[in-house]
């Protein structure tokens, strides 16, 4: 690896990458995020390599980060033609290498959807509707390799930026309208004012890949597929902010992830993008990488100061702010993954282009990861302002099995849910939020109707009441009180004052907690008692689930009809509730009977019946 | 010196100041728990929360730990601050009931019932002996360990600690373990046994002679009903 002293070698050496074109006519780009190890893109790997022998001149095998279609894993995508096959097993792999020679097309491994076939990539409905302006380049870079970023023009967004002054960087990004991508939504360029406009000689600044919320990963993947665009973003920020450290706090949850950040943080050293005098410009900054024991709450910016100073993880009263008094005692600017991912963009690309996508007041593309009950799981990155609806239904073909859509949970643990009635929402911070969620880091659970909302809330909050830090005493007594009175409901054992009771109980959790932990962990059971009370009252009156989820409330029953005496059940019930002679029908005793089911599972004859 | 507004009081006080500071300074009682002059400051137990303007809004912060501010609007016993002071006090009870210090701020801010089922834990994770065992024994034996529903104050790996001198320092503090309120009915969660006079709060509207800062509903914090007659 050359390392570059100055703007001008940087541009040698990115023409000299445009110029020469790869050896190979033809490249399999294989999606090997955390998502395609676990669903086998190793063994695919594997495969590809044994059966391309012979033909490397004209194939080259590129193992990629995801590439975002996560029902497809694992995926390759043959370039230059962007021909997508989804679900492959290691004998696919011959067939692959055969079809990209004799230039065909294998239609047993394309997407295929109601019938129609879709071979290429952009015709994929799944990507057609999405706006991938941070996710696109996931298909050709190796996240190993720093001169593949290079070769597609990275870094031109640092050499832009070391030819402006640090205001005009700030100004640019005010302009753009970009917003915190973390969850809250503040101001990007405002926060990097406050940071700039502090009389210190140290600042320091941090990205926040602590990413904890169930079922989101974007972070994960940006920080996989492509970790040069967030140390450049980092490296224009510190530039503006006038910073010469940079922390990276990520999970050690995430060892892919701590793994591809480490080895490009040390590329980028090497090729003189960190260190000091970056590129004779004068400017000085490095990063260092910092490993998150997997606490929730260092998420909250305070807690992951305290984390990285080495103290335990809890939050602190906001004034001093950061951006006044951060880490160590110095001003400090945090900002989350997609956030800085986000910055070269801007800046390569102008604030008028970026300013052009989304919504009035919130502008740009967001990643959202789309799992839960529909069809087309993976990460999805659109422009602001697009409708819950063609997110769930245009880009994740609706629900699984034919089942009815019933809500979605958008921004995590401490977001809402929001019912099908409000699909046609547009998505953006402040709509969410006056539906009672918020957009959080991305997470959106599709949720069907086999899905119980009291059971949905008690989920979320049993995981909050777990994660919270216990400092503020609203917060861990708030949630374990809430989780409590849940479990009640779903057992069947709360009266009507319960529901009073956890709805003021909510409330002044949200009002009196120190942490935006606190402050949104009863999100999940104000927007279903919000939208879903009458599933509470269900639960609480007539001691029903009407979705037939929770375990307590159902009741167990034996068809005299169906059964046979053959006495399966009565062996294998752990409470010895099923009484009965030989060859006659059985019966179950309600007041043993812990609705385990294992009668059920058991029965050949399907005598058993589970009554909602 | 930023001036503040407290319940309508107007004051000037230096800028290091909390908003407790001050209160304390003009004589308004607001409850604490996890603060103590000697020991820096936590904002844990959320009982000193006070309601402050933030724009067209109010919201709570911990007066313990707040800044003084130009222009601060603050509220220390609205209707709003009470109930939610009421209702903090009645989990931390319901978790400690034996608290005698939890009793009688019972006792004097008025919760009546308790509509938790009680633990019976005996610590309620203030933090003041982590506080005063690191800021003023510089022992540094004990410190919580794990989060949440697990959370405990213990020394490291719940064994003797070499760095405990044995001083007691977390004992005298403690408002939770150490003095034991056993009351009339040792049965019952709450006590009420040295229940005297309510803390007085802020009417939601306002009467000529409720208003029990005598200020006739001038500093603004009620709706003036006669005000907004004169409107229609």
């Amino acid at each position: 690896m050359i390392k570059l002293h100055s703007i001008n070698e940087y541009e040698e050496l990115s023409k000299k990458f445009n110029g020469s074109k790869n050896s190979n006519t033809h490249i399999i780009s294989i999606s090997s995020g955390t998502c395609g190890h676990a669903s086998g893109s190793i063994e695919l790997e594997e495969a590809l390599k044994q059966a391309v022998k012979g033909y490397e001149d004209q194939i080259g095998l590129k193992s990629t980060g995801c590439h975002g279609f996560c029902a497809a894993e694992p995926n390759v995508i043959i370039l230059p033609e962007k021909i997508f096959y989804k679900n492959l097993k290691p004998e696919d792999a011959p067939y692959i290498i055969q079809s990209i020679l004799n230039g065909e097309i294998l239609d047993n491994l394309v997407i295929n959807e109601n019938g129609i076939k879709y071979p290429y990539i952009h015709e994929i409905p799944f990507y057609k509707l999405q706006r991938r302006i941070l996710t696109a380049s996931n298909i050709v870079i190796d996240p190993q390799n720093i001169e593949d970023y290079i070769a597609i023009g990275g870094y031109k967004g640092l050499i832009k930026a070391l030819r402006m002054q640090p205001k005009e960087i700030i100004e640019e990004i005010k302009k753009s309208g970009l917003r915190g991508r973390g969850g809250a939504g503040f101001p990007t360029g405002i926060k990097w004012e406050i940071a700039s406009n502090q009389k210190s000689d140290i600042k320091f600044i941090i990205c926040n890949a602590d990413e904890g919320d169930p079922g989101a990963y974007m972070d994960r993947n940006l920080l996989e597929a492509n970790p040069q665009l967030i140390i450049e973003g980092m490296i224009i920020g510190a530039y503006a902010i006038g910073a010469n450290r940079g922390w990276v706090y990520v999970r050690d949850e995430y060892p892919l992830a701590v793994k591809t950040i480490t080895i490009n943080v040390n590329n980028a050293r090497e090729m003189g993008f960190l260190g000091k005098n970056i590129l004779n410009s004068g400017f000085d900054f490095d990063i260092e990488i910092t490993r998150g024991a997997g606490a929730f709450v260092c998420g909250e910016e305070t807690a992951l100061i305290h984390s990285i100073e080495g103290k335990r993880g809890n939050p602190s009263q906001r004034p001093p702010f950061p951006a006044e008094k951060g880490l160590f005692g110095k001003p400090t600017n945090i900002n989350n993954v997609e956030t800085w991912a986000n910055i070269p963009k801007i800046i390569e690309k102008g604030a008028k282009w970026y300013a052009n996508i989304g919504t009035e007041r919130s502008k740009g593309t967001k990643i959202f990861s789309l799992v839960g009950n529909v069809k087309n799981t993976g990460l999805v990155e659109v422009p602001m302002g697009i409708t819950i609806d063609e997110v769930v239904f245009d880009i994740g073909s609706g629900a699984l099995n034919g089942k009815k859509i019933k809500a979605i949970q958008t921004g995590g643990p401490s977001g809402g849910c929001i019912p099908l009635e409000h699909f046609h929402l547009p998505i953006d911070y402040e709509s969410l939020k006056k539906a009672g969620s918020i957009m959080g880091s991305g997470g959106m659970i599709v949720m069907d109707e086999d899905t119980c909302m009291v059971d949905f809330a008690r989920y979320f909050i049993n995981f909050l009441q777990g994660e919270s830090c216990g400092k503020c005493s609203s917060c861990r007594e708030g949630t374990q009180r809430m989780f409590e009175i849940l479990t009640d409901i779903t057992e069947g054992k709360a009266d009507e004052e319960s529901i009073e009771l956890l709805e003021e109980l909510a409330y002044i959790i949200k009002a009196t907690s120190l942490c935006g932990l606190g402050q949104t962990a009863p999100n999940p059971v104000l927007s279903t008692l919000k939208y879903f009370r009458e599933e509470y009252i269900a639960h609480i009156k007539d001691k029903k689930c009407p979705a037939g989820v929770c375990r307590a409330l159902l009741t167990y029953k034996i068809n005299p009809e169906n059964c046979t005496g053959c006495g399966v059940c009565k062996i294998n019930c752990p409470e010895g509730a099923i009484i009965g002679e030989p060859k006659q029908p059985h019966i179950i005793d309600q007041n043993k009977c812990i609705k385990c089911g294992f009668c059920q599972d058991n029965c050949k004859f399907d005598s058993i019946i589970c009554e909602i | 010196m930023p001036k503040i507004i407290v319940d309508g009081i107007e004051i000037d006080c230096p800028a290091f100041w909390t908003i407790l500071d001050a209160t304390n300074f003009i004589g308004i009682n607001i409850p604490t728990l996890c603060y103590h002059k000697g020991l820096s400051l936590w904002g844990g137990c959320r009982l000193c929360i006070v309601e402050i303007r933030e724009g067209d809004n109010t919201k709570f912060v911990s007066s313990c730990t707040f800044p003084v501010q130009e222009g601060l609007f603050i509220r220390t016993a609205s209707q709003k601050v009470i109930k939610a002071r009421k209702m903090i006090l009645e989990l931390l009870i319901a978790q400690n009931p034996t608290s005698k210090v939890l009793q009688d701020l019972a006792s004097k801010i008025g919760l009546r019932k308790i509509r938790f089922k009680p633990k019976w834990e005996n610590c309620i994770y203030c933090g003041l002996c982590v506080r005063i065992c690191e800021e003023q024994m510089m022992a540094n034996a004990i410190g919580f360990i794990n989060r949440g529903d697990k959370l405990k104050i213990t020394t490291p790996f719940d064994k003797n600690s070499e760095d405990c001198r044995r001083c007691g320092g977390c004992m005298y503090i403690c408002p939770a373990c150490t003095l034991r309120c056993e009351g009339p009915h040792p049965e019952s969660v709450l006590c009420n046994g040295c229940y005297n006079i309510l803390q007085p709060t802020c009417l939601e509207l306002y009467e000529n002679y409720s208003c029990w800062m005598g200020l006739k509903g001038e500093c603004g914090t009620c709706v003036n009903l006669k005000k907004n007659e004169e409107i229609d």
